[in-house]
């Protein structure tokens, strides 16, 4: 059986994914959020370590499997795909020639983040909301009053099994809002009993720990 | 000579005469390297500095010695014993210290007006080195002393002192080198060490003095099967404190430390002033502490490794060993601390905090008797510290390859690196070094001229300079009580930290505080004195135990050499041996019994924690692929303890002799030990910043685990420098297939496997041990979906 975990969300179908990312079944949608390309280049730029300069191609790499499996007609990256601005313009020739493949024959939308103003540079339509039947993709929660999926806080569950801990990004779900994991390869996370977090979600909010196997759980709170 | 005069009548007017080695060392002061060999409280210190006193006697312009201890409490104590013979012989000398405690300001003035010694710490130095101006600093720098090189040795703060001394050779060509170790069984390796190579490093011997006289403290109570702090013995011990002048008491660990002073005062109704001091405490405590000792206030001191080596603490009478020293040279050498008169024998009394330790101190005191020291001292370099002290060359100005690599081959444990090591080392400094040449824009290092290399950007030298070091720390929070000013305390593990909640209770620095909240970086807390408190979990020193002293009580046991013990131990180990059997020499014993839910197998070898730790991952990855579901191990230097979710059954096939190493390939790669040593190197290499206040990220762009990035490098670059001295460490500290394979290959199939339906006298301590290694494998996804179902069903929420 593949290891997918499906639940209501306003009254649509979704299924969360194992690497983070969110697929709609009834609108062959993929959505996934916070893919920080080029987190190795702005660390160095900024004289900090030389990291690994893999995290590129090991996040399109994920995102390809992503794609293939579910089949996916329309994408949507919910802010944050680039780790900024300048991050997005040193894109190498090559990781930019892949994400047009991966482009090709499917529509795409890039919601802007706060590191960046959607993929300069790069085909797809570039919006801030998107709204489909009851969901709105937005990369920051609001106060609005409406059924809202979003990425932005990196959310991460910790659930201690007799004797150890399993710390996991997470899902985060009540009845308005579905927050995405941080879904790029370099990207840390914030515990769900963090402030930001804690305050956000509403009453009986579950957490769905990505990686396998994929559980649900209260939200820690 | 007439500089000798004003210290000859400091000797004189005390009525003292010098030692035989401290003229020794005063006659042969001229050699380029000279190693001391002294048992502490045989005046070595004060050797290292005559030659200084006699030099700086006329006066001398700018730093003449630099003192170098690996902590900074004994610059501290120092400092107060050199003041003496200054002050009296009215010498034109000023000493000063430089530390990591040192204000902003003072290191400023050093800087610009140094004093004629100065006393600092590996870490400090390796700092002063990083800044531009060090060839001015160091340029007449004419003796350097290093205190304790036995305890440096043994470690990568060692590694990194030699190479910082190499700069200073190249600084100040005339430089002369000191090195002061306590006994050890082979000086040799220790010259080697210190020496400026291809030069040779005489050995001076002092007179070793009278033997110790250690004992093992008798209890009117007997130790629990598996306790740890060895509370049960805190009467008797009260009852030594009150007939002693000034005892210090020693645990392995802080958290120990903390829960017998706070167990020790509860019982104090005589209320003897009694202080604690350990390296997790604040500055202000720490001083405190260190004051009221040389004060003579105390009568006892709780302690950890922060006061250890060879503090000269005035009026110490007797030193106490809670739980059994893990290595008979640091139990000698804590010893020197008692009773420092040179001629008189130290005195020192052991406390074994269960059953197990007591055949432990009993090994142990046989082995001092037999004069069998140990400890094993590693030759090759590691190249981690060699990255980064390419870095913090490259902080202080351009460089030639070249020349630094002629300089770092006079550095003992690097005296044999090829020139093909050495360039690996440079390029992952200055571009990563990684296949994919990525970083052209932004390399750390530029060639300017062929051969002469600099940092790219100069403001990256404050980056670098923050991750000197190679001391790795778990993260730590301060601690201090609520309030506006609210007093510091200490320091506590962010790991720990993360699993209070409000109320919850504490140890630190011996009082009770209540966990109330956590502001930016800091736990504020409140006193709670009337609360049991949960136990502190600090790291703190990692002990083991040497390969020789397991073998010494693997024989005492299977020989039932048991006169010696205490009668209560007898039994216990008479228990273990109806119930179960005891280890034989030659054999291997494998235990198995259910505990807890759990199914637990141990395996007695005897042969070390690395070779350990290697046996329980070969023991784990067959149980992996038998749907066994192993859920983790602990290893010392005894035995290895496994559990997992199924009973294993038959052992032997798992035990196999051969094709070890190629077994393991595919499951160390994934396993946690492997990752531990990763994070360590890539820390000390620079791949990964510290964290430091002001520096950490809070909240949503918290750094990501050093985990992914080693997964990374293995999915992408699987020769990467870094992956292979990932390797050479784990090689080094975790892992070994060779005793491993000795083990398995002398004990054949004679194995006595014992099933049993619960654990036996002799697994009981295992339970304790530090260190567990989790496994990651099918058994965490079993336990977290049952774990996942329970917390859903307890919160009323179903799965849609």
């Amino acid at each position: 059986m593949r290891n997918v975990h499906s639940f209501s969300f306003a009254g649509a179908r979704l299924t969360a994914r194992p690497s983070g990312a969110l697929h709609w079944g009834d609108r062959n949608l993929l959505v996934v959020s916070d893919l920080h390309l080029g987190k190795s280049e702005r660390i160095a730029r900024r004289n900090g370590p030389l990291l690994p300069p893999y995290e590129v191609q090991d996040t399109l790499r994920q995102l390809q499997k992503d794609i293939l499996e579910t089949g996916a007609a329309h994408v949507v990256c919910l802010g944050d795909s680039f780790d900024d601005l300048a991050a997005a313009q040193a894109l190498g020739e090559d990781h930019r020639a892949w994400i047009l493949r991966l482009m090709t024959g499917r529509r795409w939308t890039w919601i802007t983040g706060n590191h960046d103003p959607g993929a300069p540079g790069l085909p797809g339509d570039t919006v801030d909301v998107l709204t489909l039947d009851a969901l709105t993709f937005c990369h920051i929660a609001t106060d609005l009053d409406r059924a809202e999926v979003s990425g932005h806080y990196h959310p991460k569950a910790a659930i201690q099994l007799r004797g150890r801990a399993i710390s996991r990004p997470c899902f985060l779900r009540d009845s308005r809002r579905l927050i995405l994991p941080a879904y790029g390869t370099y990207t840390g996370g914030l515990r769900t009993q963090d402030r930001a977090l804690a305050d956000l979600m509403g009453a009986g909010a579950r957490a769905i720990l990505a990686g396998q196997p994929m559980v649900e759980i209260p939200m820690p709170r | 000579m007439s500089a000798r005069t004003p210290i000859t009548n400091f000797f004189q007017t005390r009525g003292w005469s010098l030692h035989p080695h401290q003229s020794d060392m005063l006659e042969r002061k001229d050699l380029p390297a000279l190693l001391l060999i002294a048992p502490t409280g045989g005046g070595k210190t004060l050797a290292g500095f005559l030659p200084t006193l006699v030099e700086c006697a006329d006066g001398h312009d700018g730093l003449h010695t630099l003192y170098i201890s690996p902590l900074k409490a004994l610059a501290n104590d120092i400092r107060r014993n050199l003041q003496t013979p200054i002050e009296e012989s009215d010498l034109p000398i000023r000493v000063e210290d430089r530390t990591g405690d040192t204000s902003y300001a003072k290191r400023q003035r050093q800087r610009a007006d140094p004093p004629q010694i100065l006393l600092t710490t590996p870490e400090s130095l390796a700092l002063m080195i990083s800044y531009p101006d060090a060839a001015r600093t160091f340029a007449g720098l004419q003796r350097v002393i290093v205190d304790e090189i036995h305890a440096l040795a043994d470690s990568k703060r060692g590694d990194q002192l030699m190479l910082c001394l190499s700069r200073l050779q190249t600084l100040a060509p005339g430089l002369r080198r000191v090195g002061l170790s306590a006994t050890v069984d082979d000086p040799s390796v220790i010259a080697h060490y210190l020496a400026r190579h291809p030069d040779p490093c005489p050995i001076l011997h002092a007179d070793p003095g009278p033997p110790p006289d250690i004992s093992v403290l008798e209890t009117e109570e007997a130790p629990p099967w598996a306790g740890a702090g060895g509370r049960y013995a805190i009467p008797a011990v009260l009852e030594q404190v009150r007939k002693h002048n000034t005892t210090l008491i020693f645990h392995n660990t802080r958290a120990q430390a903390e829960i017998f002073f706070h167990n020790l005062w509860l019982a104090n109704e005589d209320a003897l002033p009694i202080g604690i001091h350990h390296g997790a405490l604040a500055k202000e405590a720490r001083l405190k502490v260190e004051q009221a000792m040389v004060a003579g206030q105390l009568k006892a001191i709780v302690a950890t490794g922060s006061l250890d080596l060879g503090i000269d603490w005035g009026d110490v009478d007797l030193v106490i060993q809670i739980g059994a020293p893990k290595k008979v040279k640091s139990l000698v050498q804590r010893i020197g601390r008692a009773n420092h008169r040179y001629n008189a024998p130290s005195k020192a009394l052991l406390v074994p905090a269960n059953r197990f330790e007591v055949v432990e101190c009993h090994a142990a005191l046989e082995a001092v008797r037999a004069g069998e020291l140990d400890g094993d001292l590693r030759l090759d370099g590691p190249r981690d510290v060699l990255c980064q002290h390419i870095a913090c060359v490259a902080c202080a100005g351009d460089f030639e390859a070249d020349g630094l690599y002629a300089e770092i081959k006079s550095v003992g444990p690097y005296s044999t690196l090829s020139r093909a090591a050495f360039d690996d080392c440079l390029d992952f400094v200055a571009t990563g070094g990684y296949a994919l040449r990525a970083y052209d824009r932004y390399q750390r290092l530029k060639e300017r001229t062929p051969g002469i290399w600099g940092l790219r950007d100069p403001r990256a030298a404050r980056q670098i300079r923050m991750n000197l070091g190679t001391i790795i720390d778990t993260d730590k929070l301060k601690v201090r009580f609520k309030g506006r000013g609210g007093a510091p305390l200490g320091e506590i593990e962010e790991g720990f930290a993360s699993t209070l909640s409000a109320g919850d209770t504490f140890l630190m620095g011996g009082q009770i505080v209540r966990y109330e909240s956590m502001r930016e970086l800091t736990v504020e807390v409140s006193p709670r004195p009337d609360k049991e408190p949960r136990i502190a979990t600090y790291v703190g020193y990692k002990w083991t135990t040497s390969v020789h002293l397991a073998q010494r009580i693997q024989h005492m046991l299977h020989e039932m050499r048991f006169d010696a013990l205490p009668g209560h131990t007898r039994e216990w180990l008479e228990l273990q041996a109806k119930v179960s059997t005891l280890p034989e020499p030659g054999r291997l014993l494998v235990e198995q019994f259910p505990r807890d839910g759990r199914h637990h197998v141990v395996v007695y070898g005897f042969a070390g924690i690395n070779a350990h730790q290697t046996l329980a991952l070969l023991i784990t990855k067959g149980m992996e692929e038998n749907g066994l579901d192993p859920l983790g191990f602990v290893s010392n230097d005894y035995a290895t303890l496994i559990w997992g979710l199924q009973p294993v059954g038959d052992i032997r096939p798992y035990l196999q002799a051969t094709g070890v190493r190629a077994a393991l390939d595919r499951w160390l790669q994934g396993n946690a030990v492997m990752k531990r040593a990763f994070r360590n190197a890539a820390v000390i290499a620079g791949l990964i910043e510290r964290n430091y206040p002001g520096k950490r990220s809070t909240g949503r762009q918290a750094a990501f685990s050093s985990d992914i990035l080693y997964d990374t490098l293995h999915r992408y670059d699987p020769d990467h420098l870094m992956l292979r001295i990932t390797e050479e460490e784990a090689m080094r500290g975790h892992i070994d297939f060779g005793r491993l394979e000795l083990l398995m290959q002398t004990v054949g199939d004679r194995i006595d496997q014992v099933k049993l339906s619960r654990v036996t006298p002799l697994a009981a301590p295992m339970f304790l041990e530090r260190g567990i290694v989790p496994i990651k494998g099918r058994a965490e996804g079993k336990l977290l979906q049952a774990e996942a179902e329970k917390l859903m069903a307890e919160a009323g929420l179903s799965l849609e």
